[in-house]
């Protein structure tokens, strides 16, 4: 079938989303809780183009494409939508670990700041503890945020949900998309809603597995593991001195595919290519996290521990 | 899936398990224990350790008695069904039941729905083959999917699931005492020619020893030296007691390894090597035949040396030059050599991702599933027919009594690995350390609670060890991993009683006593109060 997008004809097969369509012909369009081996959740609106015809925009990523389609990417309603989407975004969320959403704010002239100075973060488990419908009064003196401490109750892995924008990929993944562990869902009703284990207990109470999955679809860093998050706050975390080497898992016989993230001579992160066939991005807790015994080769395996030191 | 936990000890195979139940596929799992696999399952067959050939033979029975045979494909593709055919006949539903302990109506459900099915696989794993009898239970599930022509076709077949990352590959490299590169047999007169001409030199005809023919020629004193290379007997074979005995009597041993492992502890000379899954260049082959690209990541610690360099040198102390080849000159060698591999460059498998042998050109893109040369209307093509297995019910070797009346079964658990040489050196909230999981039952009768340290004592050793109430164990049956050798030896309980086919050791099922020896202290959640001090600051 064929479309037209930005005044250029396009053909593509049935099935196809227009967001696909678009990047077939190099039209960047901005996405965040969009991702290829999920199932498009609609949550994020920024990837919204327009449709002629259409009463109101639609969300590139899910909609497909039909025949004779005239889709406008850049119209002024798009831009005018996908910057207001940026400004409460930004203006509620820390996306200083969100790629390329600076540029995009630049691009989309959003500016988040004209809500006023962020309010402080909420104590402790506050945000977990919310009832849907009772609200606090709004304070005109700040602009809303979802901030709150870290979560830091495991070794492996940082829920910090400052950073959180409940694009509910985490959820997906997580759930029926690819691990089917279930540990996590949204909790709580509109400016409360939040991730949340069952009854917020810790992680080591709730039905995790640590596979980390969650992390490897994260598009904010709100999920991080536990290496990259003291590194970052040490601020010796720098991507563009490190390697990736794609191997092959040294556990059991399905054979994923690991990209080790190495540093300075040091694996830092465990991660796997969306695109490979056996894995799409999907590792359990021995391939994400059990490659420090590799590093720790003075200890003696077994009781006291290969890497019960500083092992991480 | 037969014998398999592969939601946890291949949880991402799992996930392609998963996707199919989403798309309307039927999961029966067969396992003494309900297993977090077994949760997934549509219909869970619980059934007593070591009655696999009993329960597949009863189903055969049933199948063949519902008209539910595949007729054409049994007789265009398999050889020996009468002989078979009779030799289930006494299986009938009534006794495969009593053997097994599963209803007759969930056997006959379970045998209607794989004849019946339009596309059926078996899965397995060392639920099937860590038992005395190992190679029949092989047979026995090849059997059913002969009977129903369940093979050879896209989304049937039998599939034994690899335990390790390069276990495909170890066979596949030669690693077997019978068998050179790319499964050529080296009592097969053309195969070791071919291979003598290649190196230059004379191959003894005879097969060598498996691991459990090694043991037994330690005990005898006719294998007085050995070369161990990534791997650690004396945790990880069974009645470890035995086994430390003879490792620590041998003229000579040698143990190449990343760690100082317990094994490594009792050689005359470590060879500190490369983890070269990450610190090196290679190949694995996995559990779908799969040859995939390892690479170097990192460096190699301290005075550790590639595997290929340190091979190349012992041969140069043994007076054979061969220089230092790279992994791609040893895997181009086995490529000349093995005609199943021989299409995979290196440039091929990087570009393709891995391939599936067989692999016999560059241009061909590999198989994605074997024997469907049975299918061939053209006899010629279609080759030795599939042969039909006699195989008889034989329970484990030790049974229960009066003085052991429960039976250990031993396997993994999701976030540990074998005797816990990698696994042990990350830490996770899932590592709760080794425990005696027992059935709620058995507990109660014994007065067991959660966390108690219980006394468990086979015929060959006693550990101590704390209980685990599991609910997915039925009474009769207890529970432990091999994953925390260090803080109790469960291969001290374990029993050499070997597979005369295979050499596996019947790590499955052995006769244990467990007695209560003091109660649990009282609960304590450390480390989690640990963690939320942190997060509140």
């Amino acid at each position: 079938m064929s479309l037209t997008i930005d005044g250029r004809k396009v053909s593509v097969r049935e099935g196809t989303t227009i967001l696909a369509a678009c990047r077939e012909i190099g039209i960047e369009i901005p996405t965040l809780c969009f991702l290829e081996t999920l199932h498009p959740i609609n949550a994020c609106r920024i990837c919204v183009v327009e449709v002629e015809g259409g009463r109101v925009l639609v969300p590139s990523c899910s909609r497909a494409a039909e025949e004779g389609m005239v889709v406008h990417t850049q119209s002024s309603r798009v831009k005018h939508s996908r910057k207001l989407v940026l400004e409460m975004l930004a203006s509620s969320v820390d996306l200083s670990t969100t790629p390329q959403v600076a540029e995009w704010i630049e691009e989309y002239e959003a500016k988040p700041e004209r809500f006023g100075p962020p309010a402080p973060p909420a104590a402790p488990g506050t945000r977990d503890a919310s009832v849907p419908g009772h609200h606090a009064p709004p304070n005109p003196e700040f602009a809303a945020t979802v901030a709150e401490p870290a979560k830091i109750d495991n070794d492996l892995y940082v829920r910090d949900y400052a950073k959180c924008i409940l694009c509910y990929k985490c959820v997906e993944a997580c759930g029926p998309d690819h691990q089917n562990t279930f540990a996590i869902a949204v909790a709580g009703r509109g400016f409360d809603a939040h991730i949340s284990t069952e009854f917020a207990v810790p992680l080591p109470e709730s039905a995790c597995v640590y596979c980390g999955n969650c992390i490897a679809v994260c598009p904010t860093g709100a999920l991080m593991a536990t290496t990259e998050y003291e590194k970052r706050a040490a601020g010796t975390w720098d991507e563009s001195r490190m390697t990736t080497t794609d191997t092959i898992c040294p556990y059991c016989g399905v054979g994923c595919t690991l990209r080790l993230h190495v540093d300075d001579g040091v694996i830092v992160k465990a991660t796997s290519p969306l695109e490979n066939s056996i894995t799409q991005g999907n590792l359990c807790i021995k391939g994400r996290f059990g490659w420090r015994f590799v590093q720790n080769r003075d200890a003696v395996p077994g009781g006291n521990g290969a890497g019960n030191g500083d092992g991480r | 899936m037969w014998g398999s936990n592969a939601r946890e000890a291949h949880p991402i195979w799992f996930h392609h398990l998963l996707k199919g139940i989403q798309n309307g596929a039927k999961l029966y799992v067969v396992d003494p224990r309900r297993t977090s696999s077994a949760a997934w399952a549509d219909v869970w067959l619980g059934l007593n350790v070591g009655a696999d050939v009993a329960l597949a033979n009863t189903m055969a029975r049933e199948i063949i008695h519902a008209g539910l045979v595949h007729q054409s494909f049994i007789e265009r593709g398999t050889s020996g069904f009468e002989a078979y055919k009779a030799s289930v006949e006494p299986y009938t539903l009534e006794f495969g039941s009593a053997i097994s302990g599963i209803p007759v109506d969930v056997i006959r459900d379970a045998a209607h729905a794989y004849a019946s099915a339009d596309r059926a696989m078996i899965c397995w794993t060392l639920g099937i083959t860590e038992h005395h009898n190992a190679v029949d239970n092989v047979l026995a599930l090849i059997n059913l999917s002969l009977l129903t022509g369940h093979v050879g076709r896209y989304g049937s077949g039998c599939n034994p699931l690899r335990g390790q990352n390069n276990v495909q590959g170890g066979g596949d490299m030669g690693a077997l005492p019978n068998k050179l590169p790319g499964f050529q047999d080296v009592d097969t007169v053309a195969h070791r020619v071919k291979f003598e001409h290649a190196w230059g030199r004379d191959i003894d005809p005879l097969p060598g020893l498996h691991l459990s023919e090694m043991i037994d020629a330690m005990d005898k004193k006719t294998l007085t030296a050995l070369y161990v290379i990534g791997e650690n007997p004396a945790q990880s074979d069974a009645d470890a007691t035995h086994i430390g005995h003879l490792l620590e009597h041998l003229d000579h041993l040698v143990v190449q390894e990343i760690f100082l492992t317990k094994t490594a502890q009792l050689a005359h000379v470590v060879l500190p090597a490369a983890a070269t899954w990450a610190e090196g260049e290679g190949t694995v082959t996995n559990s779908e035949r799969r040859v995939q690209r390892v690479r170097k990541a990192v460096e190699l610690p301290g005075d550790a040396r590639d595997e290929i360099w340190i091979m190349a040198e012992l041969a140069k102390r043994l007076g054979y030059d061969w220089g230092h080849p790279s992994a791609e000159d040893v895997w181009n060698e086995v490529r000349a050599l093995s005609p199943q591999l021989s299409g995979m460059t290196y440039a091929r498998l990087e570009e393709l991702d891995g391939i599936q042998w067989p692999c016999p050109d560059t241009s061909h893109p590999g198989t994605k599933f074997l024997h469907a040369r049975l299918w061939e209307d053209d006899p010629s093509r279609r080759g030795r027919l599939a042969p039909f297995s006699v195989v008889h019910h034989a329970g484990p070797v030790e049974q229960p009594d009066d003085e052991y009346p429960l039976i250990l079964s031993t396997g993994r658990r999701l976030e540990s690995y074998n005797t816990g040489v990698q696994s042990g050196g990350y830490l996770s909230p899932l590592h709760r350390g080794e425990s005696l999981d027992v059935s709620p039952e058995d507990a109660r009768r014994l007065g067991i609670a959660q966390g108690d340290i219980v006394r468990v004592t086979s015929r060959r050793g006693t550990i101590d060890a704390p209980a685990h109430i599991d609910r997915g164990l039925r009474a009769g049956v207890v529970f432990m991993t091999l994953h925390f050798p260090d803080e109790v030896a469960t291969n001290l309980l374990t029993i050499n009683a070997t597979d005369p086919k295979s050499g596996t050791a019947e790590f499955k099922a052995c006769a244990v006593r467990v007695e209560p020896v003091r109660t649990a202290p009282s609960y304590s959640p450390a480390r989690a109060e640990t963690f939320a001090a942190a997060g509140d600051d």
